[in-house]
């Protein structure tokens, strides 16, 4: 039975409990529902929930690990000439499945019977042609042992779906009897099911640990596979990146790469930083009341625009205007549309509210009674802002410009779109560059299959933009919430 | 009407630094102050006391316009300084209150080092030629502030570091460093403990040597202390204004003795 | 102001007691320019800002317009039985035997026919060539139409089918002759037709609304490639999102507001919370692609995936909005309910959440706008490359199938060689930004109607 009908079973069970617990709870007091401990419908939901929640986690469980359990016994009995090392075995381990997966859909579609499947070998039937008829293609014929292990799998899978449904099943109607049997006037059946809900409340609260996790996970696994390929000193101080060159000419080396981030977060800070603080100085200082209203949702609108938007924008508008000036036609110094200052100056366009509205409420941060001290000892607006308001909310403001640019290293689209390719270590910011973001694009949505160190240099790359950014992050909240402390 | 004509004609033989005029404040829809006229003396503590919201605050801040940067204030009538009018068109604020220094309520210390604390006035508007000059102005300020000899060997350290009564010291020596001709203070102790409300009070007693010192405070017992003219101000209005010793021995208006016999506020 | 210049030798020093205040000295003076030149970058640096949106917002409007005209040309177009049914049966299957070529020459047919009508000259000797007046996809839609109704087999059915990218281009005034040139699709020749036929009103530009319910095409195609499936297949990332998002989001905020000691587990949470709120949306692409496609094998470029991966990456934004609008709950009413003996979860449930929800809802369309409209996370997971050129067939379908997004979409054409595509991009965004101002709308609509000053 699939794990989907049997969660519906589950489901009709709760339902059926949920409406027996209640009458049983009524029922158990005459129907004077004033002698119950709680409402009538607390009793239903504590039958449901007992009924449902282990018998799901249960299930949730099982449909998770079995896979595992099984794949890693079948590896074991695939012959070991075949392969070398534990790469190779996951190949051979992913064609396994890819075989199994389709003797499944032949038998959905009835090419052949349950027992033909299992009678099948590599002498007389020419799987590969077979599944390539119902639509599995292969990469190469089945080795016989690989078509066996296939098999092997099949019928470890079907037993242990067998068990699965058998175990699910004992714990939901175990849940379901347990609660009944309990449902009586006297059980403090609200307690009971409010506990339930919290824990359903704290599992939800950990699912942002849970997702950390997953990326930590998901990030390291992949990344020593990729060290394990390629070499690490290589990867971390090597000054080309050419993945396109096979064999031994491959150079994977994360600078050019960095220094592209780098050098178009820079060209962007430069634009945002300068523009964004001085609109956050006016606005919260200098602007009435109705040019704030005005102008501060507006700047707002910037940042509530799409990335896509910016790349688009980027590509063909910024682009070519840059051209015009510095092109060929121009000064010579630009190329093509991408560059790093075609990038650089739409992501500061893209950081601007960004900055803005963060300093906006640093600057509001400051106490008014360290501003009319300086009004009080004859100073300008400006005066004040500069040497009294600024100074105070420096160090938000530094935080606020770390924050914008752990932003600006790890926007994708913008430099996907508007940096160019080329990973190039260069100073003219009229060249296409690349960025580590662009370059996991390009790696992960290529043709290359995820075993590859071309594709699992992305991981890497991945890796190091998570380690750079939350570096960035949690310094700029640790620095900003020193700075709200400070003044509360 | 009596009793004004004969403080009045007092008053005259006296050096007169500020004069007010039938002075109106409007916050928005509310009229703060009615019609208030006032005569301040040079080399003088003058003290205004009232009840909480008796626009004594309000007042005070009309004296160096510090009202200017609130956005629903209103001022009316006239006030002078020196014979000039402050609300005239042609008065740059910031070069009135470098003329009229305040001395705010809560101490507000900038976070900057005390020597930049007490510099940032000198600095803004340009009254050391150089380092040498500034410094000696520093060391002045912070003398007549009575703050020098505890800081006198940290004078780069944060001005926020210091403790609340050497705060506001720092704040007034802060004042004092723009050569003002008028200091204005609002409630500057009301933040402070006793010990180190006893430190400034003995502080404005000296200031009053040079400067002219108006006072906002709502403990009677420290105008008594601290100044030689009070005004009484209650609801907006100015009730009483006279010789210290005179409000509060022997006022002419009832208010007034309630407000010091406890009545009232 | 000449006495001003006089007396600011000695005002330089001290302002001494004498000085007027009536009169600005040179310093003050100085101050106030500098005062101004500050005040004026200010201004400035807004200036620039909102200039920058303007010239983004009309950008988009300008070039992303054109794609909502795209020039058709209407034919009379006989069908012949001799061409599409030689036995004359209406034998369906025999019918669908006959390919898109077999319909070519009735175009071409029609197309002369045409020509000579509006009286035009027709200067090419191939049938091949006048045929390049038209989308490649024209045969397609009269074999579709033949199929659909055989019993009109021997008819003459007007047709109104696509004009080919070029001529479109030429009309909008994308295309010229001399980028012709070196053009193989359309010769300047095509266009002096296409002049004629227009002013016979044979060719003519009218609202085009398979751009916004049509799928995508192939990149020889662009005049018929819209936005449609993709639109659904956001449509069902953002179901998937809503679904996941909302509930979790809302009940972590309600035990990390109402319900968490102090410890810290409770502070793990929170900064992980901050922090994932900072992560770049690329890294949660990686994470979609690792657990979700690698690990948990879910099928890849399918809308599921998407609104999970969707589902993390906002579920930060929701969470920190819901805690402010749950904070914002004054704690009266949580003593209150308390006080006539409510336990603790009915009164978060019955009272303190439903004050909360306007504020909670208004997070929830905000964060679902961000995840309308980003684009990273979804290349990684296959949903670039991917032509969206069928409808999914059922919900399940829906949610599990491969399907493109709208920004996924907008890419896509983006990266396309063909330069019409841009004009496909931006009409796609023009579209795009119209889901997420409605959202935004609504989200400052339930916050005006629903606020509450407590």
């Amino acid at each position: 039975m699939s794990a989907f009908w049997l969660l519906m079973i589950i489901l009709a069970l709760a339902a059926v409990g949920f409406i027996l617990g209640r009458s049983r709870a009524i029922s158990s007091v005459q129907g004077d529902r004033r002698q119950l401990h709680s409402l009538p419908n607390y009793y239903g939901f504590n039958v449901a929930m007992l009924a449902f929640v282990p018998a799901v986690l249960v299930l949730g469980a099982w449909v998770i690990i079995q896979p595992m359990m099984i794949s890693s016994q079948v590896s074991t009995h695939i012959p070991a000439a075949l392969y070398e090392d534990a790469g190779q075995l996951n190949l051979i381990m992913s064609d396994v499945k890819r075989v199994a997966e389709g003797l499944d859909v032949a038998i959905a579609q009835g090419v052949m019977s349950a027992d033909e499947v299992s009678q099948l070998d590599t002498e007389t039937t020419d799987v590969r042609a077979m599944l390539g008829n119902v639509g599995v293609a292969l990469g190469s014929d089945v080795d016989p042992s690989v078509l066996k292990a296939a098999q092997e799998m099949r019928a470890k899978t079907t037993s242990g779906n067998l068990f699965m449904t058998i175990v699910v099943l004992i714990v939901a109607s175990a849940g379901f009897v347990a609660a009944m049997l309990k449902t009586q006037g006297e059980f403090r059946a609200r307690n009971a099911v409010e506990s339930g809900v919290k824990a359903l409340l704290i599992a939800a609260a950990s699912i942002a640990i849970l997702t950390t996790i997953g990326i930590v996970l998901s990030l390291i696994f992949n990344t020593i596979t990729f060290f394990g390929m390629f070499p690490a000193s290589d990867f971390l101080f090597g000054l080309t990146w050419s993945p396109e060159g096979r064999g031994g000419s491959e150079h994977l080396g994360i600078l050019p790469l960095l220094w592209g981030t780098i050098y178009i977060s820079i060209v962007a800070l430069l634009v945002a930083v300068p523009i964004g603080l001085f609109a956050a100085v006016y606005l919260s200082e200098y602007a009435s009341r109705a040019t704030r209203a005005f102008a501060k949702p507006l700047l707002e609108v910037l940042a509530g625009i799409p990335t896509i938007v910016y790349g688009l924008f980027a590509l063909t508008v910024v682009g070519p205007l840059l051209v015009n000036f510095f092109g060929a036609d121009g000064l010579g110094w630009m190329q093509g549309a991408r560059s790093v200052m075609t990038a650089g100056l739409v992501m500061g366009i893209m950081l601007i509210p960004f900055v803005s509205s963060l300093s906006d409420d640093i600057i509001n941060a400051v106490p008014q009674a360290m501003r009319d001290g300086s009004y009080g000892l004859g100073a300008t607006q400006s005066e004040t802002v500069k040497q009294v308001v600024l100074p105070a909310a420096l160090p938000g403001i530094v935080g606020a410009i770390l924050l914008a640019a752990s932003r600006a290293i790890g926007e994708t689209m913008i430099v996907v779109m508007g940096a160019g390719a080329a990973a190039r270590l260069d100073l003219n910011p009229f060249e296409a560059m690349t960025t580590v973001t662009a370059k996991i694009v390009s790696q992960l949505t290529g043709d290359s299959d995820f075993a590859s160190p071309e594709a699992l240099v992305a991981f890497a790359l991945g890796m190091t933009l998570f380690l750079l950014t939350l570096g960035l992050n949690v310094l700029a909240l640790y620095i900003v919430r020193k700075y709200r402390e400070q003044y509360e | 009407m009596n009793v004004m004509t004969k403080t009045e004609r007092a008053l005259e033989m006296k050096d007169m630094k500020i004069s007010a005029k039938n002075v109106q404040v409007h916050y928005g829809d509310t009229h703060a102050i009615k019609d208030v006229s006032v005569e301040i003396e040079d080399k003088t503590v003058t003290a205004f006391i009232g009840p909480s919201g008796c626009g004594k605050s309000t007042f005070l801040r009309c004296l160096n316009r510090m009202n200017d940067t609130i956005d629903i204030c209103r001022v009316e009538g006239d006030i002078l300084l020196d014979g000039e009018d402050i609300y005239d068109k042609r008065v740059d604020p910031v070069q009135l209150r470098a003329k009229v220094g305040m001395v705010f309520q809560k101490p507000n210390p900038f976070p900057k080092s005390i020597y930049d604390n007490i510099a940032y006035g000198p600095r803004i508007h340009g009254l050391a030629r150089n380092k040498a000059e500034l410094d000696e102005i520093v060391e002045k300020s912070l003398r007549r502030g009575a703050i020098w000899d505890e800081v006198k060997d940290r004078l780069h350290a944060p001005g926020t570091g210091l403790s609340g009564g050497q705060q506001q010291r720092l704040c007034i020596a802060r004042a004092v460093a723009t050569e003002p001709e008028v200091l204005l203070m609002d409630e500057p102790c009301s933040a402070l403990d006793p010990i180190a409300t006893a430190q400034v009070e003995e502080l404005i007693d000296e200031l009053r040597q040079s400067y002219s010192v108006v006072i906002v405070t709502h403990s009677m017992q420290q105008a008594a202390r601290v100044s030689q003219k009070t005004a009484f101000f209650h609801l907006g209005n100015l009730v009483e204004y006279d010789d210290t010793t005179k409000i509060f021995t022997n006022p002419e208006d009832p208010r007034t003795e309630s407000y010091i016999t406890g009545r009232i506020g | 102001m000449s006495d001003a210049s006089l007396q600011s030798g000695p005002d330089m020093g001290t302002p001494s007691a004498k000085s007027s205040i009536l009169q600005l000295d040179q310093r003050t003076k100085k101050r106030n320019a500098a005062e101004a030149r500050f005040r004026a970058y200010g201004i400035a640096a807004i200036a620039v800002g909102l200039v920058f949106l303007v010239v983004l917002i009309s950008s988009i409007i300008f070039k992303g317009v054109g794609a909502f005209q795209q020039s058709f040309i209407t034919l009379e177009v006989e069908l012949l039985e001799s061409k599409l049914d030689k036995s004359g049966e209406r034998d369906i299957e025999k019918i669908k035997k006959v390919t898109t070529f077999g319909y070519n020459p009735l175009i071409e047919n029609a197309l002369k026919a045409a020509m000579e009508e509006a009286g035009v000259e027709n200067p090419f000797t191939k049938g091949k060539d006048l045929r390049k007046m038209l989308s490649s996809g024209a045969a397609a839609d009269l074999r579709r139409f033949v199929i659909a109704n055989p019993d009109r087999i021997g008819d003459t059915v007007q047709f109104r089918l696509l004009a080919s990218s070029r001529v479109d281009g030429y009309l909008k005034g994308r295309v010229t002759r001399e980028s012709l040139a070196r053009d193989k699709n359309l010769t300047p020749v095509h266009l002096d037709v296409v002049d004629q036929l227009k002013d016979a009103g044979v060719v003519a530009k009218s609202f085009n609304l398979g751009f916004i319910t049509g799928a995508d095409a192939s990149e020889s195609r662009p005049e018929q490639a819209g936005i449609g499936v993709s639109m659904l297949g956001s449509f069902y990332m953002m179901l998937v999102v809503l679904a996941c998002a909302l509930p979790i989001g809302v009940a972590a905020s309600i035990y990390l507001e109402e319900f968490a000691p102090q410890n810290w587990i409770t502070d793990l949470i929170e900064v992980n919370i901050s922090n994932l709120a900072a992560v770049p949306s690329i890294v949660f692409g990686i994470l979609g692609l690792a657990v979700f496609i690698q690990f948990a094998h879910l099928p890849q470029s399918a809308p599921l995936v998407g609104g999970l991966v969707l589902t993390l990456m906002t579920l930060p934004t929701i969470i920190i909005s819901t805690r402010a609008s749950l904070k914002s709950v004054p704690p009266s009413i949580r003593e209150a309910a308390l006080g006539i003996g409510a336990s603790k979860m009915q009164t978060v449930f019955h009272h303190v959440l439903p004050l909360a929800m306007p504020g909670i809802l208004t997070g929830t369309i905000i964060g679902l706008a961000q995840a309308l409209g980003e684009t990273a996370p979804l290349l990684l997971i296959g949903m670039v490359g991917y032509i969206a050129s069928n409808y999914p067939g059922g919900i399940i379908e829906g949610f599990m199938s491969p399907n493109s997004a709208m920004p996924a979409q907008i890419y896509e054409w983006a990266k396309r060689a063909d330069p019409a595509y841009y004009e496909r991009a931006w009409g796609g965004i023009i579209i795009l930004l119209v889901f997420l101002m409605t959202m935004n709308i609504i989200a400052i609509i339930l916050r005006r109607r629903f606020e509450r000053r407590w």
